[in-house]
């Protein structure tokens, strides 16, 4: 199993028992308020809001905050340039280059609102099953076939990474090695265009036992989901939060 | 290559939302329901691809394979790695929610003009030339993302342009590395399963 991505699981705890398709908004809404902030004060109460929602979502904290934390190594890359490259009143000097105190402000202001989000979106939404995400953006009208195949990749993504190490242990018990080497990057390339050749042949075999079980192009989609008094609460209270965010903003 | 949130200028934002909106419609028109699994599974198979580690000296980058995706899914690729890119921000906080869109059309746009300009290569008589048209396929994919990227920094302000410019000259690597693997996936997919760049996917100009 790919850790993170569980099909079946919900996690429990106050955002469990919230209605899906409310966490998916707040979420958005959230991360609008956030990313339209920029004083340090309301980005520092929206990251805090962020992990108030983790510790409710009773997500494993560390390796969620390890996740929230990780970035591309470009993002990481560019935010540590902006200082040098904005101009402004200079800070500091690294060989030579003047760093200026907008620039550091303006790295920092990005690195608060990306993690606040983040955390936000994987506290939220990232707390369902992905099945259950499915079903969310289906009643917030997403359209179906784009929720079939959200359905379709998500139920093969274990299948094939299944399929990815049995391919690799195949390729190790006949003496392979990564390396920076010409053979590397063949028997890798190999390797994804036969786990495609593979995939086309199992979508045959899927779609098959699909349509002599009477497929036509959509599956009903069951869930149950109504919102009561504890979803408005919720509703409410991300509002409210958000509020409070953009007021600090404003004061 | 994941933009997070807050970086960028709201117009580029939702510009970039606008756009991907309109490609994950183009692309969707072209699922039916005999190609929807098919979809599924190659997007899920692209997801797992983007976990593989190709080491680059003493450090490693993972695959994108969006020229691939292209040449296999035309505009299918559009919806199909948006997905990926959806389940890689809510579930493993990769990237952000609202540039969404934005990192969608960096990495599906560059698999849709892949898919224009060398699918034809892809069908020629000699599996070592479509080898060659896969390379530069994979290369030219991932200098478009980088572009991409690029372009949207610039949009948003000229304090990102001399990171943007060393981004891109930083990818070159990669562009290698997606060009080569490119080239032997497709020569492999051309001597085992010559329909995997069948007409489930083509686009109606080369028809």
């Amino acid at each position: 199993m790919i850790p993170g991505l569980d099909q079946g699981e919900e996690s429990m705890g106050v955002i469990g028992g919230i209605d899906p398709r409310i966490r998916v908004v707040a979420a958005i809404v959230f991360a609008m308020a956030v990313v339209s902030c920029r004083d340090m004060a309301a980005l520092l109460s929206g990251l805090a809001a962020a992990l108030g929602v983790l510790v409710l979502a009773r997500l494993p904290v560390l390796p969620t905050l390890r996740r929230m934390v990780a970035m591309d190594m470009f993002v990481v890359f560019i935010l540590v340039m902006l200082p040098f490259t904005m101009p402004g009143d200079p800070l500091f000097e690294f060989a030579g280059f003047a760093a200026s105190r907008q620039g550091l402000m303006r790295a920092v202001e990005i690195g608060l609102k990306a993690n606040a989000v983040v955390l936000a979106l994987m506290a939220l939404v990232g707390s369902m099953s992905s099945v259950t995400l499915g079903h969310a953006l289906y009643r917030l009208r997403l359209p179906e076939n784009l929720v079939h195949l959200l359905l379709f990749t998500v139920r093969y993504i274990d299948v094939l990474h299944q399929e990815y190490l049995r391919l690799r242990i195949a390729m190790e018990a006949r003496g392979f090695q990564p390396a920076t080497t010409l053979h590397t990057m063949r028997s890798f390339g190999y390797l994804v265009g036969m786990m495609l050749v593979r995939a086309l042949e199992r979508s045959e075999r899927i779609l098959a036992a699909m349509s002599c079980r009477g497929f036509v192009g959509h599956f009903p989609l069951f869930d149950a989901f109504r919102i009561g008094w504890r979803d408005w609460v919720f509703a409410a209270a991300t509002v409210l939060v958000c509020t409070l965010i953009v007021a600090l903003e404003i004061a | 290559m994941h933009i997070v949130d807050g970086a960028l200028s709201i117009p580029v934002v939702a510009g970039g939302a606008v756009l991907a909106a309109a490609g994950i419609g183009l692309g969707l028109k072209r699922l039916t329901i005999e190609n929807i699994p098919a979809t599924g599974v190659l997007s899920a198979t692209f997801f797992v691809a983007s976990l593989i580690h190709v080491p680059l000296g003493p450090s490693s980058v993972h695959l994108i394979m969006n020229g691939l995706a292209g040449l296999v899914l035309g505009w299918a690729a559009f919806p199909a790695l948006f997905v990926g890119l959806l389940l890689q921000a809510v579930f493993f906080g990769f990237g952000g929610l609202l540039v969404l869109g934005v990192n969608t059309v960096n990495i599906a746009l560059p698999a849709v003009m892949v898919h224009y300009l060398c699918r034809h290569g892809i069908g020629a008589a000699s599996p070592n030339r479509a080898m060659l048209w896969g390379a530069l396929g994979g290369a030219l994919a991932i200098a478009f993302t980088t572009a991409g990227v690029a372009v949207a920094l610039a949009l948003t302000g000229n304090e990102f342009v001399p990171a943007a410019k060393m981004v891109f000259f930083a990818h070159i690597p990669v562009m290698a590395i997606e060009a080569l693997l490119s080239g032997a996936a497709v020569l492999l997919a051309r001597r085992v399963k010559p329909e995997l760049f069948g007409a489930l996917f083509q686009e109606k100009s080369h028809a």
